[in-house]
């Protein structure tokens, strides 16, 4: 008896996890002419692929857009961007409209298999029909590509598809994006796209073991990629809170006065992706994470930024006056600010969120290997000391910014500068 | 590979490696020696130049760093040395052996247009990476305060840099 029931619950079980697992195949469509779209949606398309900046994890070689085979290290392996050119064999040109929604909104394949939470699915989830349809519009009108990346070099069992069927029912709600009644439409539109398209948490919030956001610590900051994501709430660490000017010239130039400039992945975003968006989409963004990072005005904003970086210019380190020598001969030249006319292009570091962060990875790359013209604010480059300073000074120099800047010394910093050294 | 910017508002078209320094590019390429090679490695400042109006160190700014853009040198901060810098240099007759001053005259350009009437600690702090082994220092200040005085604006002949809250970009 006890093994009659036993083997019914084991086929229930079976026929509950294939049906979790199972997902059909979408038919394969004739790929659709690029005059089958109109125009508008293209036009349209082309202004939320910047938002959701789909081109720069699918493009390796310039001269190949979403022709995929960027690398992504994980904890899991290795896992390569897809062709999401609309090539009929390499890329997405079988995919019929249905299957690129179904794609976006529940990470599943045209071909019925489970898609990685590397493409951020649990985010496109949040967008709208009319907005996927005329990304959809967008895609199957740019190059078809002949190209293949490589193909994933995950560990087992992480390689097996049918196992992200668990960690969806783990970690994946598939919720369209829900307007808050008690706030207005900027900010609503504003959330819309960070939440959806922008998929902004992906890398400024934190994961657990399973690659999984974390829910109570959304927008706490993270590193991806070797860079570190500033965190998004209340918990940044920067002495000035962002203000909606602030956010605006960030997003739209690429650097504020009061934080620095956007470096690493963020550099691609706000001048590969944000860049097709109108100013009315990036007030929105600022409008939102304003909220977020708690709202003050720009005249508040430049009161405390002025009184850090006067406590800056008198926290002089009696034992490390190496650090401050080097910032003299090696920084102050662009770096030197007078406290009540700071500029974008003289980035205070006392204020710089490269400074102010729980990690120091991202000064220390800056500091090593420069920053190249399109990186940051247009026109602006700074050259890379790693040539230039031995480890010793870059210690002192960095434990010197730190310092000035208010914040409790980085652990582990020798440690922290060889791999910055390799990156 | 082939990387390209303007020089002095002309085209330069070079084949080098993206890594080569922008002063070898300067001297050996171009062949404008008014600016000098000093440490090799961003530290004395003999080496300065302006990249879109602002100064950088250009025996560690790369070529590929700066591809596309504008790069001022001595010889193309003023025709004929009437900048108001070059002008106060004289008056102030602030060099002594002079290899150090192109460099901080292109130094003291950039401060000029961020600290339009500079104190002497402002001068002190912008320009300590701008070695003069002959310690003519004291005169160089002068002449920066000479410049500061003069009506001219002292960043004429470079290219402004975009700040956000402008209109739009002069360098795009």
């Amino acid at each position: 008896m006890i093994k009659k029931i036993l083997s019914g619950l084991i086929v229930i079980a079976v026929f509950v996890a294939f049906l979790i697992i199972w997902k059909p195949a979408i038919d394969e469509i004739d790929q659709p002419s690029a005059d089958s779209f109109s125009q508008d949606q293209i036009a349209r398309g082309k202004v939320l692929a910047g938002l959701g900046n789909c081109a720069s994890c699918h493009t390796s070689d310039p001269s190949k857009p979403l022709a995929g085979g960027v690398d992504f290290p994980t904890p899991f392996g290795t896992l390569y961007s897809t062709n999401i050119s609309p090539h009929p064999e390499q890329g997405i040109g079988t995919w019929s409209e249905e299957a690129f929604v179904r794609a976006m909104r529940e990470g599943v394949s045209r071909d019925g298999s489970h898609l990685y939470p590397a493409f951020p699915y649990t985010h496109f989830t949040k967008v709208t029909d009319e907005d996927l349809s005329a990304l959809y519009a967008y895609v199957m009108s740019r190059q078809a590509l002949d190209h293949q990346g490589p193909d994933n070099q995950l560990d087992f069992p992480f390689n097996l598809r049918m196992l992200q069927a668990g960690w969806k029912t783990l970690f994946f709600d598939g919720e369209r994006f829900q307007p808050d009644d008690s706030k207005g439409d900027a900010w609503n539109r504003g959330a819309y796209i960070a939440e959806g398209l922008g998929h902004c948490t992906a890398c400024h919030s934190p994961r657990n073991a399973f690659g999984a956001e974390i829910a109570d610590k959304t927008y706490n900051g993270a590193v991806v990629d070797n860079w570190y994501a500033p965190a998004l709430n209340t918990t940044l660490a920067t002495p000035v809170p962002w203000t909606e000017d602030e956010l605006f010239q960030y997003l739209r130039a690429g650097g504020s006065k009061w934080h620095g400039i956007a470096a690493g992945s963020m550099a691609s975003v706000v001048h590969k992706g944000l860049i097709e968006a109108p100013d009315d989409d990036i007030r929105a963004l600022a409008v939102y994470f304003q909220d977020l990072t708690g709202a003050v005005d720009n005249a508040k904003a430049a009161e405390v930024a002025a009184n850090h970086v006067s406590q800056a210019h008198d926290a002089a380190d009696p034992n490390n006056r190496t650090g401050e020598e080097i910032f003299s001969s090696a920084c102050a030249s662009c770096h030197y600010n007078a406290p009540s006319s700071l500029k974008a292009a003289r980035p205070e570091l006392s204020l710089n969120s490269a400074v102010t962060a729980p990690d120091p990875v991202n000064l220390l790359r800056i500091t090593l290997h420069g920053i190249d013209e399109p990186t940051g604010l247009r026109g602006l480059a700074m050259p890379g000391f790693s040539s230039g300073l031995s480890d010793a000074d870059l210690i002192a120099l960095t434990r010197y910014l730190r310092q000035s800047s208010g914040q409790p010394p980085w652990e582990n910093l020798e440690q922290h500068l060889q791999d910055a050294r390799q990156l | 590979m082939t990387i390209q910017f303007q020089l002095n508002g002309e085209a330069m078209s070079l084949d080098v490696p993206e890594d080569t320094p922008l002063l070898w590019a300067i001297r050996d390429h171009a062949g404008l020696t008014g600016t000098k090679f000093g440490c090799g490695i961003g530290m004395c400042g003999a080496c300065t130049v302006h990249l879109n109006g602002r100064a950088t160190r250009s025996c560690i700014t790369t070529v590929g760093s700066v591809s596309g853009q504008q790069i001022t040198t001595i010889e193309g901060l003023g025709q004929d040395g009437e900048h108001p810098l070059q002008q106060a240099w004289v008056d102030a007759q602030a060099p002594q052996c002079g290899y150090c001053q192109s460099g901080q005259i292109m130094q003291a350009a950039t401060l000029l247009q961020d600290f339009p009437n500079p104190t002497d600690e402002q001068i002190n702090q912008i320009m300590s990476g701008n070695l003069c082994r002959c310690m003519a220092y004291v005169r160089i200040r002068k002449a920066i305060h000479l410049a500061a005085g003069s009506s001219e604006s002292s960043s004429a002949g470079s290219p402004q840099f975009y700040e956000p809250g402008q209109e739009e970009m002069s360098n795009a």
